[in-house]
């Protein structure tokens, strides 16, 4: 669980000079959503990545089908760096209704792609301009009308793959993998693409310094989003049932679902599904479902986000306490209510920990990459089943909705856990069953499933408060011991959930708690500060109830900085009801306006801290 | 032990299709008010279970919350039980049947909680034909929280506590026939040989069979002039037909007149008979279902029968191109693809 970290190196302030800058820089293409523009913004970055060269993409777009303001950020770094970067310094300018506000975020000496119809406006004379005849370039070229505003975005493409030394190779291979294939549709995306680059090449000549050079650096990535690395997850884990209702960002993971498991769960023989994915007519019969099928036996979930986690709170309470293994993916967003419904947050900590009235308190991972998306989404399935409880994975839109760099996904390394399930011969067997019977002093009591064929299977699951053979009742004692042991359910599950990350430096006085999909930005924020002479050792979090491990590194520590994306420092909150007597230590860095960290905004809130 | 509803059919000794006595599918001793409407269902609901040999190892009861939903501790000990939320029992028998499609789903509801909490629920259920036994246990009023007026209460009646209710009630046969239901039955606690014969044929249907049952609360609505009182009921039961089930292989013995009775063959084998009483009533027809619960329903009757069935619609599992092994039973090799699979899907993503 301990990594070693390599020397930092800086490149960033080479910029300023006319020396060439290869393969470094953060992009920002600036549409109109509902333009079509998404396919060119994707033929960019992955031909980037398949250049070997190090990337991430994130999408900053309005709640809304048409017309509105988009900008899709790429970062490309040599050096391996993803997280969301502040500065720009190259634009695309597509959209003129926010032309001039994008021209202000570039840097001095950046450069400017621009649809040659804007006026290009006089206070910015430090950078450096390249007109596209987007219109002329499509008249030319004659598209078929209803493909029109689509090929005009892939002029842009071919401007910017000639200017910067993209392969055209590349953007062929990249166009094949979003096309899956289908050669009419990358052909006609190529000739717009290669008729761009021509003219670019016959009149435009290089005034910038930046430059894309092949290198070879994402050998065995992938480049993908979460929420699919979850629901591919989900599936390499054997989910039976899904239900869900539509909710920007989580949305996509169902989508998922819907698109894979029919490619890979069909019966051979019969072509039926082995699963069944259900879109509910709420979020709350979309639990209740999952929460059925659960109780039942199948290996079942829901996804959504912050409103309908709302919806599921006494679902949610009912599953702590009638102990049904579910799954319930929470990809958040940012805000109470509607909030900002397409920006990103990590606002429901405390809120899920505690989904439910009473003493309600859930268990949660916190996946920090894609490969952990896809790893908790096979693992979910395996505690919950083992834990007799729901299992809520908290991921958010950054991290599903945004493409990431990844490792590849490891085929699942131990077979399910089924959990503690009485079949009819083990009943044979014992010769008696009481439902919530702590047999083997863990906390965890053994399950029938409905259609067991034998008749001491029964029992009846409740809300209410009940005895060891699941028999309503009012008695206090009977409460206590009931509640006392799922308490004991919860310390024995500590042991069982992924551990936390911990990466060490030489010396360091300093501890920094993050977790989620902060982990690039925290992890470049460190490489800085170790420039500033300032060594930190870094813990992520990847689940609740903590591991004990957590709270060893609280107190191994002078001081200890919780980073995350939300107002009122959720999880330090969390840690320092985990660990009171080093409540004092524990310093809340917390940054929530919906755009993810950047390692800029780190290294300031720290150095800020520490200097004063 | 003290007397129970369902220890006073223990006499029977005889053992149905399936080795078990009738003893085999009571339940704990009700909680409930002495007399109340609810128990009586109760008791069909063993008898029908019984007499159809249901082995009830194969049966899952699911309920809501409210007097209604306590009572499925009060039948099938030997079936797995499921008393999960206020007006939310249709999700859980919706995941339920679907992660097992081998077992049959009993819910009991009520009033409240099916046409008010519960709606929105209750006709996506019925929009989806989530195969199951739906039982509405209506009795107008809410009895755990004492004596409000619920959603289908009638409009003017008068409850002592709360005075007059203003609102059109809500018709959960009409809610079900609009939602295109397949089976819609209504009876009458009063009535427990049409219940058990109603309840048989709605464990015999492949879809969500609804069975709203006017259950009289005997401690909140029982006055002689609630439509709800076992008083009123008795009184007023106009039923449609005279309906018997009749199990797989059985001959229908009676003999009736030509144009006496209507047949309908069950999936299951079994046979629907309706003998005619005072008026023909096609229980096919779903625009005349409708048209009679409108003209009967503030019309000093209650009607009763199978207002209406369609035995055609495809159940749930059965949209969804689910395979025939229930999911539970599938096991890892089926779940979870091969490694070979997980390296081509990731090919996409280079």
């Amino acid at each position: 669980m301990t990594e070693t970290r390599t020397a930092p190196r800086e490149k960033i302030d080479a910029m300023k000079s006319k020396e060439a800058i290869v393969n470094e820089l953060s992009m920002v293409v600036a549409t109109v959503n509902g333009s079509g523009s998404q396919t060119s913004n994707l033929a960019i970055i992955r031909s980037l990545f398949r250049m070997g060269i190090p990337v991430s993409g994130k999408n900053l777009f309005p709640s809304n089908i048409q017309g509105l303001p988009t900008w899709f950020t790429i970062r490309a770094s040599s050096e391996g760096y993803t997280a969301r970067r502040d500065r720009v310094e190259i634009l695309v300018a597509m959209n003129p209704a926010t032309f001039k506000e994008d021209l202000r975020d570039l840097v001095s000496g950046g450069v400017c792609f621009y649809d040659d119809r804007f006026t290009i406006p006089q206070e910015r004379s430090d950078i450096v301009y390249y007109p596209m005849p987007v219109r002329a370039l499509v008249k030319e070229m004659d598209p078929p009308k209803e493909l029109r505003d689509y090929i005009a975005n892939m002029a842009y493409v071919g401007v910017v793959a000639k200017m910067l030394g993209i392969e055209m190779e590349e953007i062929r291979g990249a166009l094949m993998t979003h096309f899956q294939s289908k050669q009419s549709a990358v052909d006609l995306n190529m000739r717009m693409i290669q008729a761009a680059a021509s003219w670019a090449e016959k009149n435009l000549s290089k005034q910038d310094p930046y430059r894309i050079e092949r290198i070879d650096q994402t050998q065995d990535l992938l480049l993908i989003d979460g929420n699919t690395a979850s629901a591919l997850g989900a599936i390499y884990g054997g989910v039976g049932f899904a239900a869900w209702y539509p909710i920007t960002p989580a949305s996509s993971l169902a989508d998922a679902l819907e698109e894979y498991l029919p490619q890979l769960r069909k019966d051979e023989e019969t072509g039926k599904a082995t699963y069944v994915v259900i879109q509910a007519e709420d979020e709350l019969a979309a639990i209740g479902m999952a929460v059925g099928a659960g109780w039942a036996g199948a290996r079942s979930m829901t996804s959504t986000s912050g409103p309908g986690i709302s919806l599921m709170a006494e679902f949610a309470g009912l599953a702590f306490f009638a102990e049904i293994p579910i799954v319930v993916w929470d990809v958040q967003r940012m805000g109470p209510s509607t909030g900002l419904p397409t920006r990103t947050s990590q606002a429901d900590i405390l809120f899920v920990r505690f989904l439910g009235h009473g003493d309600t308190k859930q268990v949660m991972l916190l996946p920090g990459s894609i490969a952990e998306c896809f790893e908790f989404g096979w693992r979910a399935f395996d505690l919950a089943e083992r834990l007799q409880t729901p299992i809520f994975v908290l991921s958010d839109l950054d991290l599903g909705m945004n493409l990431w760099m990844s490792e590849k996904f490891t085929y699942p390394s131990q077979p399910f856990d089924r959990g503690k399930i009485l079949t009819a011969e083990d009943l044979d067997r014992i010769g008696e069953f009481a439902r919530y019977r702590d047999v083997d002093g863990d906390g965890i009591t053994y399950r029938t499933l409905p259609g067991t064929d034998h008749p001491l299977a029964a029992y009846f699951t409740r809300g209410t408060g009940h005895t060891e053979k699941a028999v309503y009742s009012e008695s206090a004692d009977d409460w206590d011991f009931n509640f006392d042991r799922i308490i004991r359910k919860l310390e024995t599950a500590r042991d069982m959930l992924p551990r936390p990350m911990i990466s060490t430096d030489e010396d360091a006085r300093i501890g920094l708690i993050a977790y989620g999909s902060t982990d690039p930005a925290i992890r470049e924020a460190r490489d800085r500060l170790k420039m500033e002479d300032i060594s930190t050792d870094y813990l992520r979090i990847r689940s609740v109830p903590f591991a004990p491990k957590v709270g060893t590194f609280i107190r191994e520590h002078d001081i200890v900085y919780v980073l995350e994306m939300n107002t009122d420092g959720q999880m330090h909150k969390l840690l320092q009801l985990e660990v009171p007597d080093q409540a004092a230590k524990l310093i809340s860095l917390t940054h929530n306006n919906g755009l993810p960290l950047s390692a800029r905004w780190v290294v300031e809130a720290i150095l800020a801290h520490e200097g004063g | 032990m003290t007397a129970s509803i369902s220890e006073k059919d223990v006499s029977n000794k005889n053992v149905n299709k399936v080795g078990l006595e009738k003893a085999d599918y009571k339940g704990l001793p009700t909680t409930l008010c002495q007399g109340c409407g609810h128990n009586s269902i109760s008791s069909q609901i063993i008898a029908a279970c019984y007499e159809m040999s249901i082995k009830p190892e194969r049966i899952v009861k699911l309920s809501g919350i409210g007097c209604s939903s306590k009572s499925p501790t009060y039948f099938l000990n030997r079936s797995q039980g499921f008393n999960s939320l206020h007006g939310r029992m249709p999700s859980i028998a919706t995941g339920a049947v679907l992660a097992n499609r081998s077992v049959k789903a009993i819910g009991v509801s009520g009033d409240g909680d099916t046409a008010s909490i519960g709606i929105g629920q209750f006709i996506h259920m019925l929009r989806r034909n989530v195969p199951m036994v739906y039982i509405i246990e209506n009795n107008g009023v809410y009895g755990l929280t004492k004596g409000q007026f619920s959603a289908t209460a009638d409009k003017g009646q008068v409850l002592k506590k709360i005075g007059v209710n203003p609102f059109m009630p809500v018709d959960v046969c009409m809610e079900a026939l609009i939602a295109n239901c397949g089976f819609v039955a209504r009876s009458f606690a009063g009535d427990p040989k049409q219940v058990k014969e109603l309840l048989k044929a709605a464990l015999s249907f492949k879809g969500t069979a609804v069975v709203d049952i006017i259950s009289p609360c005997v401690t909140f609505n029982n006055r002689g002039e609630s439509t709800k009182s076992y008083t009123w009921g008795k009184a007023h039961e106009y039923p449609l037909h005279d309906v018997t089930w009749v199990p797989k292989r059985d001959e229908i013995q009676v003999d009736y007149k030509p144009g006496e009775v209507t047949e309908v063959d069950m999936h299951d084998g079994s046979t629907l008979v309706f003998k005619k009483l005072e008026q023909d009533y096609n229980p096919r027809d779903r625009m005349a279902a409708l048209q009679m619960l409108e003209e009967t329903c503030c019309g000093g009757v209650l009607v009763t029968g199978l207002i209406f069935i369609n035995e055609e619609q495809a159940p749930l599992p059965d949209i969804e191109e689910m395979v025939e092994t229930p999911l539970v039973h599938l096991t890892e090799e089926v779940l979870r693809p091969s490694k070979e699979s997980l390296e081509q899907v990731m090919e996409a993503f280079r």
